[in-house]
Order: structure tokens, then sequence, then C-alpha cells
């Protein structure tokens, strides 16, 4: 059981309880401000005052960080001897056809995640501008999937229901009308 | 002690994100066509328990595990900065195919392209920072 995929019903109820935990710990479920924090620790207080925070107090989040880093590496070298996500056939053709032949096959598509697809300089400028959209976004919105769409939904807040509307406007938009662009078989 | 429950946790979010492959590219793209409930069942089965836990927290004014009073703060209103902000992230999110938590789990996972992806979103951070005042909120 535990080698095979997590059903969605144990996983979300777990993503809960950890919001849960760390809510009953005094701090908050938050993943992204952590961008601003390494920020902040590689000196942006020179170019914004936003950046000029006491790094002493956001460091536990950076030890929640530490711990995924650790917790991605179990989960994919000692608890998955199956590496290969089984996405619906629908979504396979849709990728195949636009040029993701790993679909179905693997955990991340080698196309974009693979190092041997790193000679391709497109590559590159496609997983640099989706993290800037992501951190620049985040940024913006003041909080991320679990900032927004898990804590702030869970503390029924309305900021947080109109974030989740824009994620998925923007995840929409990306997919359906941006990727034929992007992605050329 | 509270350092080593911090790592512990982010180990077991770091596991379940992993395990549910809510961390995968391939299922941030699979729900963004409508193709599986997986996704959707994973956010709606954490806001079911989230929202009973947050509730009975905020009721019951249990203090935190280190005896102090808990305060979960409302989010500042406005419209302009969560629709374009969070539209912006959605359109990273799902070219990405992680949102800040699984680039973190996929730097341990090995995958190691996605240090470009965590570098762009530490510049993305970076560049609304300089920019905040000069922006819409």
């Amino acid at each position: 059981m535990l080698y095979q995929p997590w059903p969605w019903y144990v996983s979300g109820p777990l993503i809960a309880i950890i919001m849960a935990l760390l809510i009953l710990m005094g701090k908050r479920f938050g993943m992204s401000s952590n961008l601003e924090t390494f920020c902040s620790i590689g000196g942006a207080g020179k170019f914004s005052d936003y950046f000029k925070v006491d790094v002493k107090s956001k460091r536990w989040n950076l030890l929640v960080v530490l711990g995924s880093v650790i917790g991605g590496f179990l989960g994919a070298h000692w608890l998955s001897p199956n590496p290969a996500v089984n996405i619906s056939d629908e979504t396979v053709n849709k990728l195949q056809k636009i040029g993701f032949d790993s679909a179905g096959t693997a955990y991340l598509p080698t196309e974009l995640f693979g190092m041997e697809s790193l000679s391709d300089p497109k590559v590159w400028t496609i997983l640099l501008v989706a993290g800037f959209l992501v951190g620049f976004g985040t940024r913006y919105a003041g909080g991320c999937t679990s900032g927004h769409a898990i804590s702030g939904l869970s503390n029924l807040q309305r900021p947080s229901l109109i974030a989740v509307i824009g994620f998925f406007i923007g995840g929409l938009i990306m997919v359906h009308l941006l990727f034929p662009l992007i992605f050329t078989a | 002690m509270k350092n080593l429950a911090y790592i512990i946790i982010g180990t077991f979010l770091g596991i379940v994100l992993y395990k549910s492959e809510a961390a995968s590219w391939f299922r941030i793209y699979e729900m963004f066509q409508f193709d599986s409930f997986h996704m959707y069942g994973i956010i709606g089965s954490a806001l079911a328990v989230g929202v009973v836990l947050v509730q009975w927290i905020k009721k019951s004014k249990v203090k935190s595990f280190f005896g102090e009073p808990l305060n979960i703060e409302d989010k500042e209103r406005s419209f302009t900065r969560y629709i374009v902000g969070g539209t912006l992230f959605g359109m990273g999110w799902a070219l990405a195919g992680s949102c800040p938590g699984p680039i973190y789990i996929l730097v341990g996972a090995g995958y190691w392209p996605i240090v470009i992806v965590l570098i762009g979103a530490v510049l993305g951070a970076f560049v609304y920072g300089v920019f905040r005042s000069k922006l819409p909120h």
C-alpha cells in the first residue's frame, strides 16, 4: 500500500492535518513566503525595504522546506518503486499530440525535466519563465496553494477564494490557450 | 526540539505530496484538462477536513502546543492583488507543473532541472518586492 500511489482520500486529509499541526505550533501553512526569505538572505534588503525582515523569525518555515526536500528524497527513492503516474488515457492522448511522449510512463515529463532536455535553450526559458510566474504571482496574491487554497479556504476567507479563482483562470489560459503555441510536436 | 518538529512536519508533507502525485506535472495538466477527479479529490478532502479543524481550533480557543494563545489572522481585504496575482500564479503553476511546496520536494527527489524553476521563482518574488509599491493591490 505504502509503495503504491496514495489515493486522494488519504492524501487530502493528511494535508489538512499538517496544516492544523503548524497552526497548533503557533505558525501557519504557507510555502511561498520562503521565496521572500531566500531573497532576504541573499541581500535583497539593499534593493527594497520589503526584504528587510528578521530572518530568524522565518527560520521555522525554512526548516519545513528542509524537511520537504528530505520528504521528496524519501518519497522518490525509498517509497516509489515505480515512478510512472497513472494519468487518464485522455490526458495521455492530449499530451502525445503536443509532443510529450513520456506521458503515462514517468513522474515528470522527461521533455522538460530530463537532464538531456537541458541542451535545448527553449526548455531553460520555459522553466525560468514558469518559475518567475509562480514566484511573482504568489507573492502578489499573498499566497500559493498552501496559503490560499488550503489554509485560507479552510478559514473561509473570501480573499483566498478570489485568489484560487485566479489560480484556475491562469491555469486554464496556460493549458488551453498557450500550450498549443508553446509546445508543438 | 521545536526545530526537529518543523523538519519532521516538512518531511511528512514532502512524502504526502510526492506519494499523492500532487507534485507531478502530469497531474496538474490533467487537473486543468478536467480529465480526472484525483487533484480535486485531494484539494476537496483537504478542505473538508481543514474547515472542521480550523473552526474547531477557533471555537474551542485551544492553546498552542507551547501554551500560547492562537490567533489565525484574516487575509487582508482586496480584489485586484488576488485576482491578478492569482492568475499569474496559475499560469506558472500549469507551466511548471508545480507550486512552491512541490518545487522543494522535487529538488529532494533529484529532478535537477526543477532548480531552474526555483531560481525563477526566487527571482519573481524579488521583482515583486522591488516593484510592489508601483503595483495595484
